[in-house]
């Protein structure tokens, strides 16, 4: 019966269908909401369903100058990995599985699909991606150093637990350091995402897609789904670390959907809002104002656990 | 019909490609992605890459430099494929159809799939056209 029942946690509820299901619907709400922005009226409710099922219909083309098999096995690392974040972040209110050190799993696991994209974008052989890659690259080293801070701001906050329930239950969102640290992170979420600002790497109409550019058919689309999971996990890994957690108890749910649709409508305008920046604004905004920001909020944090003030 | 190809006829992203055209016909591909005629309601979106595309818009009269470029990024594209000729120009190329640069038609070139007149077209005569590919592909297959 455990079998049976870590299957279904695994592929069904919360696991992979739901969490795909879920992203789907996010992603259309993203599309819907900046159609609505630019006063459009916007794709139907199964356009990513749609897109989808399109794109596995078609022919896949395998680089003759590249290497096809990392070409087509950075995909699916990608998505493999972004799912199990997804379900490692929605299994634990559920069923209060959490491992001590799972927060520096989770951590690593939303690394690997911006290195996905570098290794597939390298594997593929086409110049223009290999531009895009090395813009990936220097927007990870980027917008990693700030990202860590802030957990590890978090971690502290929680009194040094690095459990994903530890956090979940201690995270404190109304003090000064937590407010900044949850921008902060928000700021790095958007370049994990690759949305506007930070779409450098797969700018589309000075590097045609960048990273993407030699992928089609069902490899592309499995891109897109990993597009869609993250877009679902990396909301509800800052509710989780950063916003008080999940609960899925009564009014909570609500809650939790409640925090999810603003932080998603965040990152919509944000991408709305601002033009794409150059490589080397991203790196000196991450590395100098918010890297800055991160650590001015840790000694916040420091001064208010030292002196004993709580909304700091 | 399959189910790749009705999702595909829900979601035909399109790749824009000018093969010397006077850039009225482009501007007019653009007006159909603004806010007042949207055509991302219908699943069309401009994609950055060839092989992310569903349909090749081709405007201009296809000179001699561009044509080889044409085939090859037809080539390039993962099937299926749609190719759209847009404007009077890459009809039967138009006011050029007796110059020393333009040898050959758009369609002598590769299989087109739909033809949209106009110099340049209207925004509802692009649409109108993309609506028309969709029911000879959903007749045809």
């Amino acid at each position: 019966m455990d079998v049976l029942f870590t299957g279904l946690y695994v592929l069904v509820f919360p696991g992979f269908l739901t969490i795909l299901v879920l992203g789907f619907f996010s992603s259309w709400i993203e599309r819907k909401v900046t159609a609505r922005v630019q006063y459009r009226k916007g794709p139907p409710l199964l356009q990513p369903v749609y897109d989808v099922v399109k794109l596995l219909g078609k022919e896949t083309i395998l680089p003759k100058r590249g290497n096809p098999f990392v070409f087509a096995a950075a995909p699916l690392l990608g998505l493999a990995s972004s799912s199990i974040v997804a379900v490692m972040l929605m299994i634990q209110p559920l069923v209060a599985s959490s491992f001590v050190g799972d927060l520096i799993v989770v951590v690593y696991l939303l690394t690997l699909p911006s290195l996905a994209l570098v290794i597939g974008g390298a594997a593929s052989g086409n110049p223009l991606a290999s531009q895009g890659v090395s813009r990936e690259i220097k927007l990870m080293l980027g917008y990693e150093l700030p990202f860590l801070i802030v957990v590890a701001l978090a971690v502290y906050k929680a009194g040094f637990r690095i459990d994903l329930e530890g956090l979940s239950g201690a995270s404190a969102p109304l003090s000064v350091s937590g407010v900044i640290a949850f921008i902060i992170a928000l700021f790095c979420v958007q370049a994990k995402l690759g949305f506007p600002p930070f779409d450098v790497a797969e700018a589309e109409t000075e590097i045609m897609s960048g990273t993407y550019i030699e992928y089609s058919g069902p490899l592309l689309a499995v891109f897109k789904i990993t597009q869609a999971v993250l877009l679902f996990t990396l909301p509800v890994f800052l509710i989780t670390v950063f916003w008080g957690g999940i609960r899925f108890v009564g009014l909570d749910i609500f809650w939790f959907a409640l925090k999810y649709v603003v932080i998603l409508v965040l990152i919509i305008v944000i991408k709305n809002t601002n033009p794409r920046i150059r490589i080397d604004q991203a790196l000196k905004f991450f590395w100098g104002f918010c890297a800055g920001a991160a650590a001015a909020a840790f000694g916040l944090a420091v001064a208010g656990n030292v002196f004993g003030i709580a909304w700091l | 019909m399959t189910l790749t190809t009705k999702a595909l006829l829900k979601s035909l992203w399109v790749f824009h490609l000018s093969t010397g055209s006077c850039n009225n016909c482009d501007i007019e591909v653009l007006d159909c992605l603004t806010p007042r005629h949207d055509v991302e309601r219908f699943g069309i979106k401009l994609a950055g890459s060839i092989r992310h595309a569903d349909v090749l818009l081709v405007t201009g009269s296809c000179n001699r430099k561009s044509a080889a470029l044409l085939q090859k990024l037809y080539k390039e594209a993962p099937q299926p494929c749609f190719v759209v000729a847009i404007g009077e120009c890459s009809l039967s190329r138009g006011i050029f159809i007796h110059s020393y640069n333009c040898p050959q038609p758009l369609d002598a070139l590769v299989p087109v799939s739909a033809y949209i007149p106009g110099c340049p077209p209207k925004p509802e005569a692009i649409i109108s056209g993309v609506l028309k590919l969709i029911r000879k592909v959903k007749g045809k297959r």
